[in-house]
Order: C-alpha cells, then sequence, then structure tokens
C-alpha cells in the first residue's frame, strides 16, 4: 500500500532523514514559496528547481524513480486546471502550472519520504502551527490509511462476487461510497477509543527526542538559501 | 482479599433512550479472572467500555481500586485498566511495534528513556522483543494480539479486560494466548464466546442477558443453565 511505502521511506537511514524535522520543514517551505512565485518566463529557474530536489533524491537513498514517479501523482488534478488555461488561450500559463504542481509535489513527497509522521508533526509544532491544525493533520493521515484499507477490502469483496469492481452500475457504486464512510467511520470509532484507553489526550508524544544541531541549521540555511538564490538571480 | 473492581447499580442509557446496561452490579477482585459471556448485544463490551470510563454511567458507580471514577480520576484510573480489543489492527498505530508499546507510557509523562525501558520489558514478557522494529502490520494475527498486550503491560495496569482475545487467532495461536495470560499476575476480564478458552483460565463466569447480570456462576453450570 502507498501509505505503507511512504511510511517505509520516512525509517531509510540516511543525511537527509538525520536531519532535524523542522530544518527540512523550513527548507520545504522557502521552496514552495519559489515554486508558487513562479512566472512563466521563469523555464530556467524551474530547471535549476529539478536539478535542485533530485539531487536531494540520492541523498535520500530511495528510489529515485519511484520518488519521480510518485510525485507526478499530482499532475492529473494540474491537468484540469492547465487545459482551461490552454483552452483560454494560455499555453504557456498551462505548462507553468504543470510544472508548479510537479515541484510541489516533489518537495512535499521529499519531506514526508524522509521525515517519520511524528517527527514531522513535532517539527510544525517547534514552528508554532496551531495545534489544532495538527491534531486534524494527525487524525487525518491515520484515518485516510483507514479508509483506504477499507476501500481495499470492500473492493476485494465487490470483486470476488461481481467478478469485477467495474460491473458496479453507478446506483450501486454510490450505494458502495456509503457504506465506506459508515464503515471508516465505524473504524476511526474504534482507533480513537482504542488510543483513548492507553492515555491519548490529543497529542501523540514523541518518542525519539531529536536536537536541533549545528548541521541541521546549517542544511536549513544551504537549502532555502539556495532556492532563494536561484529565484532571485534567475527571472 | 480486596476488590480491583467494584460496580454497582450501573445503568447506561444510549442517547436514542436504549437502555444498554440495567443495574449492573459486579466485584472482582485482585489477581482475579472473570469470563464474561452472553450473547452478541448483551452489553457484555459496553458494560467493559464503563471500566476504563471511554463510556461514563448514565447511573451507578465504577470503583477501581478504590478510585471512584469522575472526571478528576480518569487519568488515574486508565492506567490501571488495560483493554484489550477484539480488532488488534485498531489498537496498533504506530509505524513501529517498539513506537507502538511505547505510546502508553509516553503518554502518561514518562521520558523516552523510561518508555523504551517499560516498552522493552513488555514485548520480553510476551515474547516480541525480537520483533521490536518491525512494523505492526507485517506481524500475524497471534503476534499483533501479543503486541496489543504487551502495549497495555507496559503501563503496568492492575486489570486486563480483553475484548474476544482469541478471534483471528488459529488454535497454536489460542494456546500460546492462554499460557501467557495465565502467566500474567494481574486480575482479568475476559469477554469472549470461547468457553474452552474461557474454562482453562478460570472457573467463574457472568452471563449477560439484555443489558443485565442473568447469572454469576461456574462456567460449566452457566453452560448447562443457557444451552451455552
Amino acid at each position: 500500500m502507498r501509505h505503507a511505502r511512504i511510511e517505509r521511506w520516512s525509517r531509510v537511514a540516511s543525511p537527509l532523514h538525520r536531519r532535524h524535522a523542522t530544518a527540512k520543514i523550513i527548507a520545504a517551505l522557502v521552496m514552495l514559496v519559489c515554486i508558487a512565485t513562479l512566472t512563466r518566463q521563469s523555464l530556467w529557474c524551474c530547471a535549476l528547481y529539478l536539478a535542485l530536489l533530485a539531487t536531494a533524491v540520492p541523498l535520500s537513498k530511495l528510489p529515485p524513480a519511484r520518488i519521480l514517479l510518485s510525485a507526478a501523482a499530482v499532475l492529473p488534478f494540474a491537468l484540469c486546471f492547465a487545459l482551461v488555461s490552454a483552452i483560454s488561450g494560455e499555453p504557456d500559463r498551462a505548462v507553468m502550472l504543470l510544472v508548479r504542481g510537479y515541484l510541489s509535489s516533489l518537495t512535499a513527497l521529499l519531506l514526508i519520504a524522509t521525515t517519520p509522521m511524528p517527527e514531522l508533526l513535532a517539527g510544525f509544532e517547534v514552528l508554532r502551527a496551531p495545534r489544532f491544525l495538527l491534531q486534524v493533520m494527525q487524525f487525518l493521515y491515520r484515518y485516510l490509511v483507514v479508509l483506504m484499507e477499507e476501500a481495499s477490502a470492500m473492493q476485494d469483496a465487490a470483486g470476488s462476487r461481481a467478478g469485477s469492481i467495474r460491473a458496479l452500475q453507478l446506483r450501486q457504486a454510490t450505494g458502495a461510497a456509503g457504506v465506506l464512510f459508515a464503515r471508516s467511520y465505524g473504524r476511526a470509532q474504534a482507533i480513537h477509543r482504542a488510543m483513548v484507553a492507553r492515555g491519548f489526550d490529543g497529542h501523540i508524544p514523541e518518542f525519539r527526542t531529536h536536537r536541533f544541531l549545528v548541521p541541521d541549521a546549517l542544511f536549513a540555511a544551504v537549502a532555502a538559501g539556495l532556492a532563494i538564490s536561484v529565484r532571485l538571480v534567475l527571472p | 482479599m480486596r476488590n480491583i473492581v467494584e460496580v454497582r447499580e450501573l445503568r447506561y442509557v444510549y442517547e436514542d433512550g436504549t437502555e444498554a446496561l440495567k443495574k449492573i452490579d459486579f466485584e472482582l477482585e485482585a489477581g482475579e479472572t472473570v469470563a464474561l459471556l452472553g450473547a452478541n448485544g448483551s452489553g457484555k463490551t459496553t458494560f467493559a467500555l464503563h471500566l476504563n470510563g471511554i463510556l461514563r454511567a448514565t447511573s451507578g458507580s465504577v470503583v477501581i481500586d478504590g478510585i471512584a471514577m469522575s472526571d478528576k480520576t480518569l487519568a488515574e484510573i486508565r492506567r490501571r485498566v488495560g483493554l484489550v480489543f477484539q480488532d488488534s489492527d485498531n489498537q496498533l498505530f504506530m509505524p513501529t511495534v517498539l513506537e507502538d508499546v511505547a505510546f502508553g507510557p509516553l503518554a502518561s509523562g514518562k521520558s523516552p528513556e523510561e518508555a523504551a525501558e517499560k516498552a522493552n520489558a513488555a514485548l520480553t514478557q510476551v515474547g516480541m522483543a525480537h520483533k521490536a522494529g518491525k512494523a505492526p502490520w507485517h506481524l500475524s494475527a497471534g503476534e499483533k494480539k501479543r503486541v496489543a498486550i504487551a502495549g497495555i503491560l507496559a503501563g503496568d495496569p492492575k486489570l486486563l479486560v480483553l475484548d474476544e482475545p482469541t478471534t483471528f487467532l488459529d488454535p497454536p495461536g489460542q494456546r500460546g494466548l492462554a499460557d501467557l495470560l495465565e502467566s500474567l499476575p494481574q486480575a482479568k476480564l475476559l469477554i469472549t464466546h470461547d468457553v474452552p478458552f474461557a474454562q482453562r483460565l478460570t472457573e467463574r463466569g457472568v452471563f449477560f442477558e439484555a443489558g443485565a447480570i442473568a447469572a454469576k456462576d461456574r462456567i460449566p453450570a452457566i453452560v448447562e443453565r443457557f444451552g451455552w
């Protein structure tokens, strides 16, 4: 499953994994802001950002092809908006939408694939991200997994009786979506109960406490500095 | 022996008005094991959820280890009562076995070092120390159950409440679980349909029927009386 793969990636030992989550978040946020401000004249910038991110992939000791391909998962969504731009006579803008979408997705993927979720949330907490937002992220992550597991179980059940899930008609599929929601809700409730029974008070405690060291500060400064420099020097 | 659980006239009514528990009186001594038997929907699990404060009584009282259940004592009571849920997949939510088992001690304010020590000791106790670095979803059903129990033991509870502990387990897994539970000194409340499993661990049974306790007796007597 995809979530299990990212979870596994986040546990790999590499120079990038060893960096403090806060340092990686700062670097990723700066990168995302730089990417968001790219204009249709910034093609060199795009190429350099891609090169920068592609350099980070081997540093993370993660499979390069899988990472680069997984980041493309966002493209179908970006494509919808790109098509609207292309149809309205702005092909440059359409291309830039796709490029910005891919670069942002690659940045975010590198962050989550090199940082275990509890450390990532702790990193955001250090940066004073609102606690409520972090709790939402925490539960969203846990329950998305539940939703995927329930959907997979239902797909197997439907497939075993209907021959293929594609054999379901729209009306049945709509009913199945309702059942999926109800099942996921029930399971989410069971998980929440199990967490509360073990002392969960809205905060998942961090098991491995990482101190923010000088190399972490250097990493954040160099990564953010590079991203900003590229954006300022090139058009 | 002093009582670890004292429940008096416990009633629980759902928001729709359904009375799920009807004036339950129940005691359990420290170190004792009791099996809760009864049909699905008879109120066994609803009752067990009151012992840890997951559900709160509509009326009546729940006293655990001499502490009356209230908002103020909830954290203290949860440290004393460990719930092992039917589906271990719902209970294991951290990325590695060690981190999952350490969750309870960390949540109760222990340092990461103390939590790791407790977690390792609990994993050794259930024979799962060699799987500490594994992801929970890579374990077999029997191993998951053991890890779920370790997660509870790491919090040093005085009472273990096990909801259908043999579900998903093959016969060797069931025997292994019974051996493990026999070796644990804590008081235990077994919610189960598995009569032979219950009989291996205890003589004493409580039979639930339509939200009320219909009998407190030796398990063979209950089986005979209710055709169970």
